[in-house]
């Protein structure tokens, strides 16, 4: 499905959705209705369990003080696997040869690895008995496990194939007709990329940012392994939501549902404003 | 193409009855296969010795199978409490325990330690070194039994530890220690035992703190009361005794 075939159907008939779901029939109305009904039922389920009748559990200290660092922990990884991953996207989506298949291989890695695993590896290559970890740490006095930096790099470590992944299919989805044009138009390199291929990109790359951040929002595993857990440094909301589980489940409840009130609050937020008006540029 | 792939469908509709109904036939037989199984929900650090001990108890009793899930205390009793259909639960906190049932036995207890790298690098002869400034540091969180007794024991020593991260259970601890990003932690004398890289250095007894492992009959068989008893007796108390822990 080609972006300027979708602007035509759109033009065609705006109600593109409802397009969609008469076309899947009724079998396909039925399946699809499962799925959202699958996603719903267990956060129905997590709402019916919360203490609705001790409000002040929502919004005690260290929740909000977990939060907000788990906030801007994800925004500073989602960020930083952008910063790297946009490169390394417009080499993988440039070509394809050998190397570039073995980079993707090594890019998708850590979704296939437990993010605990993830955590360890990070430490056996930048903890304090790591293959740079020590080094920098002598030399520069670097220390990043039971850092906020840890935090950062461990969700950036995880989030980041998401980043590179979706940015590179938005790349090779990219008619490269467009800058040949402009090319012929005179455009240099750096103008081409910067009038006609980023603009008509950006709400890939922006898709790309808010799942890499929502991945790294989520983090658990790798966070606690490599970054620890301390209250006010590095306990993010699901490290938080995993100790209060060990002995208090209605807190480990009102926990969750506000991480998960809080990001659908600013996925719905960004999927609304952000993207749609990128894409009618 | 999509019309084509519609019709085959909608004379095929009936598969997904039929899938259910295999679906159900196949959840109801394991129902009925349980009743000659015994389960066993059982804390994480009791592993070596209950699986023994599930193994002569299957000896004793032909055409029984003890099957024993294992996993931490409060994951184990939030399970039960949410339904799973465990027969007999060994937990290694009296408190997660007295929140599944009021009717339990002690059946063996444990002793905290120290633990440090292979070898004590550092030097460290008891509690009163976790304070020192040169180590890094860390507990269970006081969430988890582990990490409220390991602040007990700190606190009838005199000492004040400031853990770099509270961590989520033993594993997590005992693999930083390990793994050499953390010099020093407090967890059980049992999860020490026999673990390659790290050493135990005993805690003055005066300060140490006994972690009570209680067991309970959750279904109404006969044989997970059996079980509990059998829990009692001298030859599973050799098993637990094999395994580090110390009699109730």
């Amino acid at each position: 499905m080609s972006s300027s075939r979708d602007n035509a159907l759109a033009k065609a008939k705006p109600n593109v959705t409802s397009r969609g779901v008469d076309r899947s029939g009724f079998l396909g109305g039925a399946l699809a209705t499962i799925a959202v009904l699958f996603f719903l039922l267990p956060l129905i389920g997590l709402a019916a369990r919360a203490p609705w009748d001790e409000p002040g559990r929502f919004f005690a200290a260290p929740i909000v003080e977990a939060l907000l660092l788990s906030l801007g922990c994800a925004t500073a990884a989602a960020f930083l696997a952008a910063l790297f991953g946009l490169p390394l996207a417009m080499w993988l989506a440039a070509r394809d040869t050998f190397s570039r298949r073995l980079v993707r291989v090594l890019v998708t890695l850590p979704l296939v690895m437990p993010p605990v695993v993830v955590g360890v590896a990070l430490l056996a290559a930048y903890g304090r008995n790591g293959l740079v970890g020590g080094p920098a740490a002598d030399a520069l006095g670097i220390v990043l496990p039971y850092s906020i930096a840890g935090v950062v790099i461990a969700e950036a470590y995880v989030a980041m194939p998401f980043f590179v992944l979706a940015a590179e299919a938005g790349l090779r989805g990219f008619d490269g007709r467009y800058s040949d044009v402009a090319a012929t138009l005179g455009a240099s390199r750096w103008w081409r990329y910067r009038s006609v291929v980023l603009p008509m990109l950006l709400p890939t790359f922006a898709a790309a940012l808010v799942v890499a951040w929502a991945r790294a929002l989520g983090e658990f595993g790798a966070t606690v392994t490599f970054a620890g857990n301390l209250a006010g440094s590095t306990r993010t909301m699901p490290l938080a939501i995993f100790v209060a589980l060990e002995s208090d489940l209605p807190a480990a409840v009102a926990l969750s549902l506000v991480l998960v009130g809080v990001s659908a609050t600013i996925l719905f937020c960004l999927r609304d404003r952000w993207l749609p008006r990128g894409r009618s540029r | 193409m999509v019309h084509a792939a519609e019709q085959p469908l909608a004379l095929r509709r009936p598969w997904p009855c039929r899938a259910l109904t295999l679906l159900l036939a196949a959840t109801s037989g394991c129902r009925d296969a349980a009743s000659d199984e015994l389960l066993v929900f059982a804390a994480a650090s009791t592993h070596a010795p209950m699986r023994a001990i599930a193994a002569e108890f299957e000896a004793a009793h032909p055409g029984l199978r003890v099957r024993v899930h294992v996993a931490g205390t409060p994951t184990l009793a939030m399970q039960i409490r949410e339904g799973a259909p465990a027969d007999v639960f060994v937990a290694a906190d009296e408190r997660q325990m007295r929140r599944v049932t009021p009717d339990s036995r002690i059946v063996a207890t444990n002793r905290l330690t120290i633990v440090t790298a292979a070898n004590n690098p550092h030097g460290i002869t008891g509690l009163a070194d976790l304070a020192r400034p040169d180590l890094l540091v860390a507990l269970c969180a006081p969430e988890v039994p582990a990490g409220r007794y390991a602040r007990q024991a700190c606190e009838r020593a005199g000492v004040s530890v400031s853990s770099v991260s509270d961590e989520p259970n033993v594993r997590a601890l005992l693999a930083k220690v390990a793994l050499g990003e953390l010099d020093a932690g407090v967890l059980y004398e049992t999860d020490v035992r026999g673990q390659a890289g790290v050493s135990g250095v005993a805690i003055a007894p005066g300060h140490n703190v006994i972690a009570h492992y209680p067991a309970a009959a959750l279904s109404e068989r006969s044989v997970a009361r059996d079980f509990v008893a059998y829990l009692q007796t001298s030859e599973a108390r050799s098993r637990f005794a094999g395994a580090g822990f110390l009699a109730p």
